[in-house]
């Protein structure tokens, strides 16, 4: 299990560096970044000096090299726009966006997998058919049609719950979390359906389609042979088959829905990751694309590399110190 | 009566398809007593395993069972409703599939799979259920059982799971076991093992078996009667020694002549001409009349049956034995 942790964890760090290379060479060549951050009146004195603290005139693997060391610290360097801390502004803006997508992602489980069991179990049901239908609604529909008319409905016309901002939040250390006061719980609820709706329709296609192929496992009949009530047979064995590749599904969705949230945020003037990155490109903000570039990357390699922990802890097949016959010390 | 455990009679499976409706078994009898074994041989497709699937009430749908009645100990069950089933399947009839690779769940361990089905069908708390399972799997051979219990089944041999699969049918000491291809999957070493394991246990309990199978090497080691189907129908019913040394049916004897280990002093191998019909193109008459040497004019025209008041005695139901006029 160690080594196999150091291997994922290997790659994962390879593909980091190779992710820090384009980050850096944006940094570094779209665009002078001395030209940026000096005002018109500067001196080429002025330049040049400044060339030479940021490092400039250094080799261009020198350059890398410490680019990485200062992306593993966390310093992205001076937003161009705000003049700030890169790492201050994300460390602001990204509870927003994981407390978003978190909901949006337990939303398109908690909804997604009964779905797929229901229209699986019940396949040719009038209620089966229909959400198939619905289903397909819901994948073609564009987020940010389903975002506006959420709010159209919901927030417009009925007044329920707020169409736009986090609402009140409440600080943890750095983490500003909208969970724990009633405007925030309310103010998550539109944008994380509204992000939510295509991984619901997702989810449910994916179960739906493993459960139909598990329910003619051999096993499956074999546990209704041993007396295991039709429900417990569904929800439990056959079920527990089909949750890999959902697992994999969420994983990589994860990294989607951050992306995606990009939309979603600017529908509901969401202040998360995806609005700074909007912002950051409207005005070219280079320190804070690459920052975007880097820490989207992170959560996706990390996530992918998490996904592959996870296949071992569902599928004891996988497991590296069980496939020893009788082995028993775990 | 009394000891009459399995009680099918003129059972009909069918399965309507868009060509028309399949006949997979036609007027079935049979009886299974108290610890007896009962082989089913017959070619694949012959209705030997749809016979079992019935009488477990899995039969896939759009099959069903259109006619005739399945006792057990005496009460009906072929009536009964998915619901009530459950009840019966695991507790009064224990199950053992072909392929025991893919009969466990991979995702659960071993001992998980056996308390949960003893937890199903008796009243036994789960440290009391996890000691049975521990009895069941040291009665069907799992060595070191304390450790085992707790492994997945892709941690054990194709036999040994065969092993687990017979102890789980075993959790609620059944009245009956349908063991459809229990051998089938394993190596050659293994089978005579498997085989004698389960006619041990079937024995000490007084189990009554249905042994389904297409390896006669297998009927002649563990079964007390043969029951030989061909295309849906029972071609012939009788005890091992009679089937096997003095078959009546002109299908029987093609079948036993086929089979290697059983006739040594034979230079060739008989083998019957011809292939057993698909479902939807059954002859008329006799449906072995096309492949046998010896049909009339009758075996083209009616079907010969084995009574249903006969499903306990040796027949044949070949209208050479059934008028008298044996050749």
């Amino acid at each position: 299990m160690i080594a196999f942790l150091l291997k994922r964890a290997t790659n994962a760090a390879f593909v980091m560096l190779a992710v820090a290379l384009l980050a850096f060479v944006i940094f570094r060549f779209f665009g002078d970044p001395v030209e940026m951050m000096v005002n018109e009146q500067a001196t080429q004195a002025d330049r040049a000096e400044l060339r030479e603290r940021l490092g400039l005139n250094d080799g261009l693997i020198t350059q890398y090299g410490r680019f990485v060391t200062h992306a593993v610290q966390g310093d992205f360097g001076i937003s161009y726009r705000n003049q700030q801390d890169v790492m201050v502004l994300i460390k602001e803006r990204f509870p927003a966006t994981f407390e978003l997508v978190l909901v949006a992602t337990v939303i398109s489980l908690v909804v997604g997998i009964p779905l797929g069991v229901i229209t699986a179990v019940y396949r040719n049901s009038r209620l089966a058919n229909a959400l198939q239908l619905g289903s397909i609604v819901g994948v073609s529909l564009p987020s940010f049609v389903v975002g506006i008319l959420l709010i159209l409905g919901f927030s417009v016309t009925l007044g329920w719950l707020p169409g736009f901002g986090r609402g009140e939040t409440v600080d943890i250390g750095w983490w500003s979390t909208g969970f724990l006061t009633p405007s925030g719980r309310a103010a998550l609820i539109l944008p994380s359906i509204s992000l939510s709706t295509f991984q619901v329709t997702l989810v449910m296609r994916l179960v739906r389609a493993e459960m139909l192929e598990t329910l003619r496992a051999d096993y499956i009949k074999f546990a209704r042979a041993r007396g295991v009530p039709t429900a417990r047979v569904q929800w439990r064995h056959a079920l527990r088959n089909c949750l890999m590749p959902v697992i994999t599904l969420t994983g990589m969705q994860i990294g989607n829905l951050i992306a995606f949230a990009l939309v979603t945020e600017t529908v509901f003037q969401w202040p998360g990751m995806g609005m700074l990155f909007i912002q950051a490109v409207t005005f070219v903000d280079i320190p804070v694309m690459a920052a975007y570039l880097m820490i989207v990357s992170f959560i996706f390699v990390a996530l992918n590399t998490l996904v592959d922990i996870t296949y071992a802890w569902v599928d004891p097949r996988l497991r590296d110190d069980t496939a020893r016959t009788g082995g028993g010390n775990g | 009566m009394s000891d009459i455990v399995l009680d099918v009679r003129n059972l009909r499976v069918e399965f309507p398809t868009r060509k028309g409706v399949l006949t997979a078994v036609d007027d079935i009898s049979l009886q299974i007593r108290r610890g007896e074994i009962l082989g089913m041989v017959g070619e694949s497709g012959a209705g030997k395993s749809m016979t079992g699937m019935a009488i477990l009430g899995l039969l896939e749908p759009p099959g069903r069972i259109a006619a005739g009645t399945i006792r057990l100990s005496g009460d009906r069950i072929d009536d009964l409703d998915d619901r009530a089933m459950q009840h019966i399947r695991g507790r009064r009839i224990g199950a053992i599939f072909q392929d025991p690779l893919t009969s466990l769940n991979p995702l659960f361990r071993v001992g998980d799979q056996l308390v949960e089905t003893i937890r199903l069908h008796t009243d036994l708390d789960p440290s009391q259920a996890r000691e049975r399972a521990k009895t069941l799997m040291h009665e069907v051979g799992i060595p070191a059982v304390d450790e085992r219990i707790d492994n997945y089944p892709h941690q054990f041999s194709g036999g040994m799971r065969q092993r687990i699969v017979i102890a789980l049918a075993l959790c609620a000491e059944p009245e009956l076991i349908v063991a459809d291809e229990p051998t089938t999957a394993l190596d050659v070493s293994i089978q005579a093992q498997i085989t004698a394991l389960l006619k041990r246990l079937c024995r000490e309990r007084g189990t009554a078996v249905m042994l389904v199978t297409h390896d006669m090497g297998v009927i002649a080691e563990t079964a007390d009667r043969v029951a030989v189907m061909y295309a849906g129908r029972l071609a012939e019913v009788g005890t091992v020694d009679n089937v096997v040394r003095r078959p009546k049916h002109p299908y029987t004897e093609g079948l036993m002549g086929s089979i290697p280990s059983l006739r040594h002093d034979v230079e060739e191998l008989q083998m019957i001409p011809g292939s057993m019909p698909r479902l939807d193109a059954i002859p008329p008459g006799c449906a072995f009349n096309p492949r046998c040497a010896h049909a009339g004019p009758k075996c083209r025209r009616e079907v010969p049956r084995i009574a249903a008041a006969d499903a306990g005695a040796g027949t044949a139901a070949c209208w050479r034995t059934l008028e008298g006029e044996t050749a």
